[in-house]
């Protein structure tokens, strides 16, 4: 029973992180009709806004300390990040401590922008093209794109933690009258959670109750009707791949504690979000919440160990074992629209 | 000939002389210059050439011709080699037996793939056949680890039992071999500067590629390519005239999985290992990109993208800081310095960066590939060659 | 024409200064010549570094590189020597290999084992190689080590735990410096019985491949033999990136340790995990809650940060070790790139001085004849003590390092601090219990 409970918390969390990365795949496939393959780089570049963001904020100035030494048997240099000389230690100490939430108001436009860019200078010239030639131009960027983060940041992943507030984790066995430790779960794990929901609602909100949401989901349905009302539905469209940028890159941020992020993780996420939105159904924003959180559910099980001990492996395969049994059973997927990328 | 049009049959000529002559070819640089960094035309990468030519152009029989984007080809390349490895150790170290075995292999796994897979279409078909092949990958990785040997992959080994083999002379090791022809053998051939290499076990991969691309225009233009290409075109319009579409897109892709089985046979017959990262879904891309880069839907394209991308793979990789010192020594220090700055983080371990930015640049300039390049030169030949023609035929007549 | 089994660019690319001379076409004829693969006939001999310089081991194939580069100043007779000083044989000279210049050509093994043979093979074919080493994964070991057995040359392995690689993967044109998941087992268990107990229960999360299972299976016998129990062993997939699931479940199952047999990205992901979930904040059967990693890399440690602290692991080599070989390499290392080396930066740079030695000691370059001269060999001042190269399986025996997070580390470098230099007899093993075949030494021609 614990143990259930407790898959059904991982698999939220995972599918969470799933949900969103799809949710913005999803906007820019609706829209615009464009199979973007540098998806799961724009969540890496958001996560390493995070890093860079603490990287500014711990620059710093170096002291010699003589008291000290090196490696090398020379006296040892201390590095004074200039944030303590401006704000002294202390609060120097707190603002570093949380500079992965501080990296959310410093992604949102820089995804946004890049986003805009990225639609703007590429993208849109390649509405008309086949789908094949969109993958090869966005997978190409997506490279691109990653190898100048491991040019500036290496390969290996950098710790980017949570702020102090919110390490460990919280005791829901403890409160639900279980024995304490044995339904825990991290602090930032329930905070994703939320943060999760609150922008997957958000978007919801924003396409269903404002004007200029309505317009677009006019447009995802019939781009050519709304365009003969006089529509600049294209202006709208680019701000909707901002958008979608812009939700990856919070995911990334959001990401980093929980994982330290390194430059080839959004391909790593890129496969499996793909198959995230397909099992959602092409064109569907709840389909893909719906598939994300499912297909997180579903893994979590798939990696209990009686789970494991009947069907080794399973766990190596049960997205995909899922994504086939779906897709065979339900043409376009669970909720998928009909005649969206089926050529 | 060989029941080809005129064109057709210039194009299969071309492609062979290029193919044979490819020692000399690819190794344009003398031996020890500057430039030797360029040469291509060592066994192993040469083999690697025709091996992911002959995977391109089958994949191309399927995407080309039906549309349909196979996302898990490299499924079928692995499932070849683990089959051909097998036949090695088991049977004999002879190529012939583990060639025909993974394409065998290889077509009967497609036909289970491809069977379920094709009742959908579009990027459904995609995500399916893609989930095939990440599943062959995991359970290949780990579980499987007994039948594939897991990370470690499988070699042939001293003793295997290899029943048809002769036992092994004490301290030899096994080697893949053609009726005793070794696949390692070379012959060398020095010509003034130049070194050039003929390779038993590439010339062998050379012909059998040749073989599959002259089979890959026959189906191109038979009334069997003609079919899948109205699948391609209105797949609905095909249905109304009442035929039904399903048969030729499987025996399609069941060709193209045979193909792919059939360089994954060859990778082992000319360099006996198997890993399961042949199956990533890396590699799968890796074939789709090949096929665009080079041009969807032409006979020679996919070939010219797969040797483009394993060239920069091998060769650009290469060149470290070391080697762009030499190149550019011959500069002021502070030049050169500045221009190996330059220069570095696009080679060696930046090569993936060239390469992301050839295939933004190809895409972007030239929508049909290389072949668009190609006949862009080859029209822009034609037209000044026309010019001076025409005024010539046009004087008289003033 | 002669029929060769692998092409001698050795010595053709020498043979051409005098072949462009000719007007005339010649055949060149390296049968007489050539009495193995790519002997260097010329002033200079080729060494192939092999490396992953792209995807998730850049970094480690980058200092792999920078620890080449070094040693090859070194064998050249450039910088201050580094451990040529301290090392026990004297036959290096600082002119080269047996007089001749060391040149190298690099190679992106991309961590895949069909990548690094390309990668591998083209050094031989197209460079003339002499011998290749480097690596960070031990798929990709057993591949290179096979081809180099079958093209003739010798292989010095990089970065490889697994038992399989002198195991039951071994060849006799292998060898490999670096210690092994079983060392880690016999080495780790002593101490983690003397810091945690002898009524431990274990619970193992294992990467599902090869290195993963040798790695649980040496750990959990080694700690069974001390008393522990082990509650349960799970595998996760190589490519998951979030093990929450895996980890959640870990307290209900009453253990109190948790090993995590994991490298790499795999292994900074499971302990950012771990720590996540508090679990050593816990307190299980009135005992503290304890994390295990069999293998560290300071490199990892890196990039799991501040959640290595405290955390019991081994580590083949580690840059705060205050031998006089250590310290000769640390120095050099720092002084040309201003960093302190890794353990794979160690391994290498070692691996190739040793080749050096071999050549010098054999006074020949011949495979066969530089792995006689390998299988055996007794050395000291290379940073792990007096240490043996084993005839029976081409692995060296030394001592093998026990290592925990630090506390406060005082630099990004200072991650971990040595526990304990288990003695060597205590983590020597009977070479037949791997099985494997080493076969016989090939020269290729």
């Amino acid at each position: 029973m614990e143990a259930i409970i407790l898959q059904i918390l991982n698999g939220l969390d995972k599918g969470s992180a799933y949900a969103l990365i799809a949710l913005g795949l999803t906007l820019i496939f609706g829209t615009l009709g464009v199979v973007n393959f540098a998806h799961g780089a724009l969540f890496m570049i958001g996560a390493f806004c995070a890093v860079t963001l603490s990287r500014i904020l711990t620059l710093s100035h170096t002291v010699i300390d003589d008291t000290k030494t090196d490696f090398l048997g020379q006296p040892l240099k201390v590095e004074v990040p200039y944030v303590y000389d401006m704000f002294g230690q202390a609060t120097g100490e707190a603002i570093i401590d949380w500079a992965v939430p501080l990296s959310l108001l410093f992604a949102i436009p820089v995804m946004v922008g890049l986003g805009v860019l990225m639609e703007r200078g590429l993208i849109k010239h390649f509405y008309k093209r086949p789908h094949a030639d969109q993958i090869l131009v966005t997978f190409g960027l997506a490279i691109v794109l990653q190898e100048i983060i491991k040019y500036f940041y290496g390969a290996n992943p950098i710790p980017t933690p949570a702020p102090d507030a919110f390490r460990g984790s919280f005791d829901f066995g403890a409160a639900l009258g279980f024995d304490p430790n044995l339904i825990i779960y991290p602090y930032w794990r329930i905070i994703y959670f939320a943060f999760a929901t609150v922008v997957i609602g958000g978007v919801f909100a924003f396409l269903q109750f404002t004007t200029f949401g309505m317009v677009v989901r006019a447009g995802m349905a019939d781009r050519e009707t709304v365009q003969l009302l006089g529509i600049n539905i294209d202006r709208r469209f680019t701000l909707m791949f901002g958008l979608a940028a812009a939700v990856a890159g919070l995911a990334g941020v959001m990401y980093t504690p929980i994982n330290s992020p390194n430059y080839h993780m959004g391909m790593d996420f890129l496969v499996l979000s793909f198959v995230v939105v397909v099992v959602g159904g092409m064109g569907s924003l709840p389909g893909a919440v719906l598939a994300g959180f499912l297909l997180g559910i579903l893994e979590s099980f798939a990696s209990m160990g009686v789970v494991l001990n009947i069907l080794p492996g399973i766990n190596q395969i049960i997205i995909y074992l899922v994504a086939i049994v779906i897709l065979l059973t339900r043409p376009r997927g669970l909720m998928g629209r009909k005649g969206v990328m089926e050529d | 000939m060989f029941g080809l049009t005129k064109k057709d049959t210039g194009l299969l000529i071309v492609v062979a002389i290029l193919t044979l002559l490819a020692p000399f070819i690819l190794n344009p640089f003398p031996e020890g210059s500057a430039m030797a960094q360029f040469n291509a035309g060592y066994p192993d990468l040469m083999q690697r050439f025709v091996i992911f030519g002959i995977f391109a152009i089958g994949f191309n029989i399927l995407f080309g011709l039906t549309g349909y984007l196979s996302f898990g080809h490299a499924a079928f390349l692995g499932v070849g080699s683990y089959a051909a490895i097998w036949m090695m150790k088991l049977l004999t170290m002879n190529v012939l037996p583990a060639i025909i075995i993974s394409v065998l292999v290889a077509g009967l796994f497609s036909l289970a793939v491809g069977w379920i897979s094709l009742r959908r279409s579009g990027i459904y078909f995609s995500i399916l056949t893609l989930a095939f092949a990440q599943m062959s990958y995991a359970l290949a990785y780990s579980v499987l680890t007994p039948i594939t040997g897991g990370e470690t992959g499988l070699q042939p080994k001293v003793d295997d039992p290899r029943i048809l083999d002769a036992a092994l002379a004490e301290g030899a090791t096994p080697k893949a071999n053609i009726f005793g022809l070794q696949m390692g053998q070379s012959f060398d051939l020095q010509l003034g500067g130049w070194l050039f290499t003929f390779n038993a076990g590439y010339y062998l991969a050379a012909v059998v590629m040749l073989l599959a691309f002259y089979l890959s225009i026959r189906i191109f233009r038979s009334p069997f390519g003609m079919m899948l290409r109205a699948v391609k075109s209105n797949q609905q319009r095909l249905n109304y005239t009442g035929l039904n579409p399903k048969p030729y897109t499987l025996a399609a892709f069941v060709i193209s999985g045979m193909y792919a089985g059939l360089a994954g046979g060859l990778l082992v017959a000319m360099d006996t290992q198997v890993g399961p990262e042949r199956m990533f879904w890396t590699a799968s891309g890796e074939v789709v990109l090949m096929t665009i880069l080079g041009g969807a839907a032409t006979l020679i394209g996919p070939v010219l993208g797969a040797g483009l991308i394993k060239y920069m793979e091998n060769i650009l990789s290469k060149i470290n800081k070391d080697v762009l010192h030499q190149w550019f020594a011959f500069l002021p220090d502070g030049l050169e310095d500045f221009i190996v700055a330059i220069v570095y983080p696009f080679v060696g371990k930046g090569w993936h960066l060239t390469l992301g930015l050839i295939f933004m640049a190809v895409v972007i300039f030239l929508p049909g590939g290389l072949v668009e390049a190609g006949q862009r030169i080859a029209r822009l030949f034609r037209r000044k060659t026309q010019d001076k023609t025409t005024p010539a035929k046009t004087e008289p007549a003033e | 024409m002669t029929k060769t089994d692998v092409t001698r660019r050795g010595v053709i690319r020498s043979g051409a200064v005098a072949g462009a001379g000719l007007a005339v076409p010649t055949i060149f004829t390296a049968q007489s010549a050539a009495a193995f693969t790519n002997e260097p006939t010329g002033g200079t001999v080729t060494l192939g570094f092999n490396v992953p310089q792209t995807g998730p081991y850049a970094d480690e194939g980058a200092d792999e590189l920078r620890a080449y580069e070094l040693a090859v100043e070194h064998l050249n007779g450039g910088g201050d020597g580094g451990m040529l000083n301290t090392f026990s044989s004297k036959a290096l000279q600082g002119n080269g290999i047996l007089g001749k210049k060391v040149e190298y050509v690099t190679g992106d093994t991309q961590t895949k084992s069909d990548a690094a043979r390309a990668s591998a093979k083209s050094m031989i074919e197209k460079d003339g190689a002499i011998m290749i080493t480097g690596g960070s994964s031990s798929g990709v070991a057993v591949a290179v080590q096979a081809l180099c057995q079958e093209a003739g040359v010798i292989f010095m392995a990089g970065l490889t735990h697994s038992n399989d690689t002198t195991g039951k993967d071994k060849k006799a044109n292998g060898f490999r410096h670096f210690f092994n998941s079983y060392m880690s087992g016999a080495a780790l268990a002593p101490i983690l019985a003397a810091n945690y107990g002898k009524d431990r229960r274990a619970y193992h999360l294992t990467a599902d491949y090869n290195w993963g299972y040798t790695t649980e299976e040496a750990v959990r016998t080694s700690t069974e033999a001390m008393g522990w129990e082990t509650v349960n062993a799970v595998k996760t997939p190589l490519t998951q990136t979030d093990f929450s699931s895996y980890i959640a479940p870990v307290l209900q199952s009453g253990a109190d340790v948790l090993v995590l047999n994991h490298y790499g990205g795999n292994m900074v992901n499971s302990l950012t995990n771990a720590v996540q979930f508090g679990l050593r904040d816990k307190q299980v059967n009135g005992k503290n809650f304890e994390i295990v990693v069999p293998l560290y890399s300071r490199l990892m440690a890196k990039g799991a940060g501040a959640n290595v602290k405290g955390i019991y692991g081994s580590t083949n080599w580690h840059w705060t070790l205050q031998d006089e070989g250590s310290k000769a390499f640390v120095k050099s290392f720092g002084t040309k790139y201003g960093f302190p080396p890794s353990q794979a930066a160690h391994t290498c740079y070692v691996q190739a001085l040793l080749y050096a030695d071999a050549v010098t000691r054999a006074n020949s370059f011949n495979p066969c004849a530089v792995a006689e001269a390998l299988e055996g060999f007794q050395f000291d001042g290379m940073g792990n003590g007096p240490t043996l190269y084993r005839a029976a399986d081409h692995q060296c025996f030394k001592d093998v390092l026990v290592v925990k997070g630090k506390e406060n580390p005082t630099s990004e470098f200072d991650l971990l601090e040595i526990v304990e230099i288990t003695p060597v007899g205590q983590v020597t093993y009977d070479p037949s219990i791997f099985g494997g075949n080493l076969g016989t030494c090939n020269p290729g021609a």
